[in-house]
Order: C-alpha cells, then sequence, then structure tokens
C-alpha cells in the first residue's frame, strides 16, 4: 500500500499502574500509525488512557509492553542517550497552562529553558534571538519577556507552552488538552495558530481532547478510545457522519448542538465507565451497550479494518441489532 | 417596567470586588428579568461576572471584598437586596436554590447523602426528621438514584451520581426559582447527556423556572426559552433562544456563535474575535466591547449603548449592529 513507512507505527503498547486493588490497565494493547504531516485526534471520557497513552508512546512513562516506533525505530528500546536526541524531535504540550509552568520563571526565562538544557545555543544573543523568534512565532508580545505566568491569562499561558515545546524544532507534537481549560474565544485563537504552524512547518500531531467538535475541527484521522482501548479509528468525516461502533454512536449523539431546533436522538447510555482495574474478558462496553450479546462477554473484540480506512473493535459493527429484553 | 407578572426582575444591578489592585467591576448596570416557569440562559466567558450575579440573587457575595453597590433584586416583586439575612437564609434552599459548578463543592464527605437531603427539608418545612428522610429518598429516586443507596457517602458515588444528589438538594424544598452554575461542566459528555437529559424530565414534573449559567451554547439550544449574553459585566443582548440563535444582534454574540467549530461544516480557519478580556478593574469607556469590536465607529468609545428592543422580546446593546428590525427582512 504505502511505499515508506508511515512516521510513526504504534503496535500494541500496554502501559499498567500497580494500585492497592490490582493492575490498572490505563492503556491496553492498542495499536495505530500517524503519518507525517497529518493530525490524529484522540478522544475519550476522562480516565479512559488518552494522556496516559500520548505520554507511554513518547516514553515520558515507560510502557509495560509494545513498541512506539518513529522513522521505523522503536523508541521505546532506545538507550538513554539516543533517547535525549530524540526528545528534541518529539515533545508534547500539557493540558493546564495553570500548573504546568513554573511559576518563578519569567517568560523568556521558560522558553529558554528546553534551549539551554539541550546546549542548543552557546551565545546568549543567539539564544535571545531565537527566544523573540518563539515568541513571534505564537504570537506573544515582546514586552511580556520579562512577566512572569502569573500575570498571564491562560491564552498567554498556553502560548508559552506551545513556545517551549516548538524551541527544540521538533517534528512531533503531542497536544494534550490544549484548549481544554480555556474560554471558546481564546481556544478558536490558539486553535488556528497550531493550524497555522502546522501549514508552516509540517509539523504532525496527536490531539488530545474530550471536546468532540473541536477534534473535529483540527483532526485528520480520529482515535476513539474506550476504558484504555481504542474502539474505533476512522478518518473525521465517516466517523462523524456514520460511526460504526455503539459508543461512538453515544458519544456523538451525547453533544449538544449549538443550533436552535437540532435536537437528535440522543442515546442516553446506562450507568458509568466501569472500574479499569482488572477489566473482566470480553467488550469493555458489554456493561452499557444496547447491542451487546452473549459472545460479547467472553470475547475481546479487536480493533479490525471493517472497511478500507475504517477500523472498528466491535463483533457486529454493521451488523448491530438490539440486545434482547431491551 | 413595573411588570407584576415577572419571577425575577433585577434593575441595574452593580456588585464590585474591592482588592489590592483596584476594583473589580465584576457586574456593572445589570438588568435582567424572567417570567414564572422560563428558562434562562446566562451565557458568557471566565471572568463576565455570571457566578457573581447568581450570589447576588442569592445574598451570597463575599463581603468583604464583595459589596452589592447599586440596584434592586426583585423576586415576586420584594427587593431581596432589603431583607434580613435571616430572611435570606429561609429564602435560600426554599424558594430559591441553587447547583455550583463542583458537586463535590456543595456535598459534605462525611455525612450520607440521605441525611444531607433530609436536613435541607428539615430547615424549610415543619416535618419530622423520620418525614424528612422519606422525602430525601423520594428525591433520590426521582433524580434516578436508587434507595438502597440512600445511606451511602458522597465518595462512593461518581461524578454524575454526585450531580444528581445536588439536584435532589436543589429540588427537595420545590424551589419557585432554580440557579445552576455550570452544573455540567465538570461531567464527560455521555454523562452530561444523562443529568440534561434529568433535568428536561424534572422540568416537565415540577414547575420551577431555572436560571442556566453556562458557557456552552449547545446546552442553550437544549434547555433554554431565552437567552442573555454577558460580557464585561453587563448583559449586551437578551432574546428569546430562536432569536438570538438565527439572528444574533451584538457582534459579541456573533463572535463567540464564530469561535465554535462548527460539526456540520469543515472550515479551515476560525474567525476569533481579537484580543482579550478587558481588565475588569479598568474598563474600557463607552460600549466595553470597542477595542475587540470590528464593527466599531468613534462614537462606541465614548456613549454608553442602551438596550434597545431589535424586535419583540429581542434586546440588544449597539446602535451600529444592533438596529431595530434589522434582520426582519429574512
Ligand atoms: N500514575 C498513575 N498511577 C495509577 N493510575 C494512573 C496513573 N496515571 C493515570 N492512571 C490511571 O490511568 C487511567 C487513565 O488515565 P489518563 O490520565 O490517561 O486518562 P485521560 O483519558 O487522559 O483522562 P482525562 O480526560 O481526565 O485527562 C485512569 O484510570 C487513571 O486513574
Ligand atoms: N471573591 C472575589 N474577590 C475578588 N474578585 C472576584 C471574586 N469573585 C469574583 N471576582 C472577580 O469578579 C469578576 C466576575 O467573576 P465571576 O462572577 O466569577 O464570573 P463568571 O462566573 O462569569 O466566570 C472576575 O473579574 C473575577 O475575577
Ligand atoms: S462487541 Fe458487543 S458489547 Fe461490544 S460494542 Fe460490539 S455489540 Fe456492544
Ligand atoms: S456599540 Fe460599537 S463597539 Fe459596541 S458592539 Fe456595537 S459596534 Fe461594537
Ligand atoms: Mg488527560
Ligand atoms: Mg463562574
Amino acid at each position: 500500500m504505502e511505499q515508506t513507512h508511515p512516521m510513526v507505527e504504534v503496535t500494541n503498547l500496554k502501559k499498567y499502574f500497580k494500585t492497592k486493588r490490582g493492575m490498572l490497565h490505563a492503556v491496553d494493547d492498542v495499536s495505530f500509525t500517524i503519518r507525517k504531516g497529518e493530525t490524529l485526534g484522540l478522544v475519550g471520557e476522562s480516565g479512559c488512557g488518552k494522556s496516559t497513552l500520548g505520554r507511554v508512546m513518547i516514553r515520558l512513562l515507560e510502557a509495560t509492553g509494545g513498541e512506539a516506533k518513529f522513522w521505523g525505530e522503536d523508541i521505546l528500546r532506545y538507550s538513554a542517550g539516543k533517547m535525549k536526541d530524540m526528545r528534541r524531535k518529539v515533545q508534547i504540550v500539557f493540558q493546564d497552562p495553570y500548573s504546568s509552568l513554573n511559576p518563578r520563571l519569567s517568560v523568556s526565562e521558560l522558553i529558554a529553558e528546553p534551549l539551554l538544557v539541550n546546549r542548543v545555543y552557546s551565545s546568549a544573543a543567539e539564544r535571545n534571538r531565537k527566544i523573540a523568534e518563539l515568541m513571534d512565532t505564537v504570537g506573544l508580545a515582546r514586552r511580556l519577556m520579562n512577566a512572569y505566568p502569573h500575570e498571564l491569562d491562560g491564552g498567554r499561558r498556553q502560548r508559552i507552552g506551545i513556545a517551549r515545546s516548538l524551541a527544540l524544532s521538533p517534528e512531533f507534537i503531542v497536544l494534550d488538552e490544549p484548549v481544554s481549560a480555556l474560554d471558546v474565544c481564546i481556544q478558536a485563537q490558539i486553535l488556528n495558530l497550531l493550524n497555522s504552524l502546522q501549514k508552516q512547518f509540517g509539523y504532525t500531531y496527536v490531539f488530545i481532547s474530550h471536546n468532540l467538535s473541536v477534534v473535529k475541527h483540527v483532526s485528520d484521522r480520529i482515535a476513539v478510545m474506550y476504558l484504555g482501548k481504542i474502539v474505533e479509528l476512522s478518518d473525521y468525516k465517516s466517523l462523524f457522519v456514520e460511526p460504526l461502533h455503539p459508543y461512538t454512536q453515544a458519544l456523538l449523539s451525547a453533544i449538544p448542538l449549538p443550533k436552535f431546533g437540532k435536537k437528535r436522538d440522543r442515546i442516553i447510555l446506562e450507568g458509568d465507565v466501569p472500574s479499569p482495574i482488572e477489566p473482566p474478558e470480553g467488550c469493555r462496553f458489554q456493561g452499557r451497550c444496547p447491542y451487546r450479546q452473549d459472545v460479547c462477554k467472553e470475547k475481546t473484540p479487536e480493533l479490525r479494518e471493517l472497511e478500507p480506512g475504517r477500523f472498528v473493535a466491535c463483533h457486529f459493527a454493521r451488523t448491530l441489532v438490539p440486545a434482547s429484553g431491551k | 417596567m413595573e411588570d407584576k407578572k415577572l419571577l425575577l426582575d433585577i434593575q441595574d444591578l452593580s456588585i464590585h470586588y474591592v482588592v489590592e489592585s483596584g476594583t473589580v467591576h465584576a457586574v456593572e448596570h445589570l438588568n435582567l428579568s424572567l417570567a414564572p416557569g422560563e428558562n434562562l440562559g446566562f451565557v458568557g466567558e471566565t471572568g463576565a461576572g455570571k457566578t457573581t450575579t447568581a450570589l447576588g440573587i442569592m445574598g451570597l457575595v463575599p463581603n468583604p471584598p464583595g459589596k452589592v453597590v447599586n440596584g434592586k433584586i426583585l423576586f415576586e416583586g420584594e427587593d431581596l437586596l432589603k431583607k434580613t439575612e435571616e430572611q435570606m437564609r429561609s429564602i435560600r434552599g426554599g424558594k430559591i436554590a441553587m447547583i455550583f459548578q463542583d458537586p463535590m463543592t456543595s456535598l459534605n464527605p462525611v455525612i450520607t447523602v440521605d441525611k444531607q437531603i433530609a436536613e435541607m427539608v428539615l430547615l424549610h418545612n415543619n416535618v419530622t426528621e423520620q418525614q424528612a428522610l422519606e422525602r430525601a429518598e423520594e428525591m433520590l429516586e426521582l433524580v434516578g438514584i436508587k434507595r438502597e443507596r440512600a445511606r451511602d457517602f458522597p465518595h462512593q458515588f461518581s461524578g454524575g451520581m454526585k450531580q444528581r444528589v445536588v439536584i435532589a438538594i436543589a429540588l427537595a424544598c420545590n424551589p419557585t426559582l432554580l440557579i445552576a452554575d455550570e452544573p455540567t461542566t465538570a461531567l464527560d459528555v455521555t454523562i452530561q447527556a444523562q443529568v440534561l437529559e434529568l433535568m428536561h424530565e424534572l422540568r416537565r414534573k415540577i414547575n420551577t423556572s431555572l436560571i442556566m449559567i453556562t458557557h456552552d451554547l449547545g446546552i442553550v439550544a437544549e434547555m433554554c426559552d431565552k437567552v442573555a449574553i454577558m460580557y464585561a459585566g453587563k448583559v449586551v443582548e437578551y432574546a428569546p433562544t430562536e432569536a438570538l440563535f438565527n439572528h444574533p444582534g451584538h457582534p459579541y454574540t456573533e463572535g463567540l456563535f464564530n469561535s465554535i467549530p462548527d460539526l456540520d461544516s469543515d472550515e479551515e480557519e476560525l474567525k476569533v474575535i481579537q484580543g482579550l478580556m478587558p481588565d475588569p478593574t479598568n474598563l474600557p469607556s463607552g460600549c466595553t466591547f470597542h477595542p475587540r469590536c470590528p464593527y466599531a465607529v468613534e462614537a462606541c468609545s465614548k456613549d454608553v449603548p442602551p438596550m434597545v428592543e431589535i424586535e419583540p422580546g429581542h434586546f440588544v446593546a449597539c446602535p451600529v449592529r444592533g438596529k431595530p428590525y434589522l434582520h426582519l427582512g429574512k
């Protein structure tokens, strides 16, 4: 199919945490690829493992198992030295612009930090030129160079986070809920910024969010997570037009539309997301699925390519029948 | 505007917080009204003054640093600002109830949920403890929590269930007015759908007026008959939901809509509102939106724009864009 490797190939990636009550399966056997210059959206509800996946794949957290290949090489098996070089190319922007910045550093010091740590420039003059350039790139007025994070609003703080992640000229950036803490107007400004940076520099993004309209706006393809697993992965259009997994269907139907008189049929799910600790065999969604059958309890559905480019982990995708007794 | 039929009529309300860096004009000459049985969406960005307005109605503005400096809050024709603390205590949780954003802050972690509801019932009604507990179980059932969980503690519930308990407490005394401050912001979207569905259902069963504070226009479209858009301490547009969604009149409202990615279409670039919310200790002169407004003319920085009724029930505080009947040709 493709001549070259996709830029990123994640295979059977797992991250378990030891807890008092047993193993917590935060990310459980996920596989996907990302092409260069593409944005892969990662959606799902709180605790489904989005941030953990984002961190494990770039090795900010050590994986429990699996592979994360960048340009054909599994970085999870890199030595510390090799990983350090890799760090420059692979960056992350964190969710909370309030707690992710050191409050004692000024704006210029915050942006300088990654440059200093990696000894990119030998002279202060060169470094300062780079800082000024980065501030221009992310739309921070240069007069704010000596300001401290607490003096700035959330949008500007998020711009600092983005400038820091761009400092080492990365190629791949994990954006972990970069706009979730922001008001819609500021959110729109940051989304436009991320979009124009991608166009300008050809970045490849993983964009994590629980806001489905935002994810649809930014992504080329979208992966939907539920309890540590990817349940559906597809191009953004097909996913929104015709979701195949029962969870995706419920999730999309739950979004309140900002339009008058456009209420659709909402699928109200029963109950809550179950515990990720020692999850039982079978489909993780079966406790809440309106279409579950007996086999769903026994056999875990694999993520399979049902149609070209459309992956879904459900035994009955396209042949769903309401569960009996419903 | 002495309208006897109004349940709530806020006139020229100003609430300030005096802080080190100056005086925060959290609510500034705000006018707002609500008829019985109506559901009002109260929309604005962080810091617009939504919560402060709600605290004003409840008589809960923290003083110091906060103070109601001007205005009237007429509830069933009587000014709440003239009530004693004693009188307010019996109104709060009785005729007017409020749901706060974070369910955990309004629940006591060491008391079982049935007792927390019963406490509210006892405070406002002349009943025995046994009757109050019975009412508590009824309320839990109403919000979809089984009776056998009545003696559980809050931490034994999920986020969505905790918010249901909070709703049960708020509705336990059949309030005439319910103020919900971002009741689903802390919840996941499928859980939010459950809670909104519940609120819909309750609205059919209990005839309570609702002020729904939110920044989500989707929730407004779904839940509310009327909408007030708030910017920098003031209501800049007030309209029936349909009119507001189909032909918004104020440039700020228009900007809000443009900032939301549209699920039904593909747009590359979002049309953003330039700049930031103004410093609340130093609000711009004239129309407070003028430094960010693409339609601003010279007069905008001088004159405070009055609210004008551009079509029946649709008020806009912008003489440039909100011309009477501007859109009625459509
Ligand atoms: N260090 C840790 N130790 C134990 N459990 C953890 C740890 N980090 C995360 N988890 C658990 O792993 C699961 C996935 O968490 P994660 O933070 O990846 O979710 P998320 O999808 O990013 O959620 P959110 O939308 O709330 O940010 C959760 O059950 C969480 O409690
Ligand atoms: N206790 C307080 N002390 C000082 N300033 C406050 C206090 N509460 C709110 N404010 C300020 O009042 C303004 C309005 O806040 P708020 O009513 O919470 O807005 P919203 O609910 O719309 O986000 C903001 O500028 C906020 O910083
Ligand atoms: S595998 Fe079964 S339980 Fe799981 S989503 Fe499909 S139908 Fe529902
Ligand atoms: S009054 Fe002027 S500045 Fe204010 S919204 Fe209207 S056009 Fe814009
Ligand atoms: Mg997360
Ligand atoms: Mg608030």
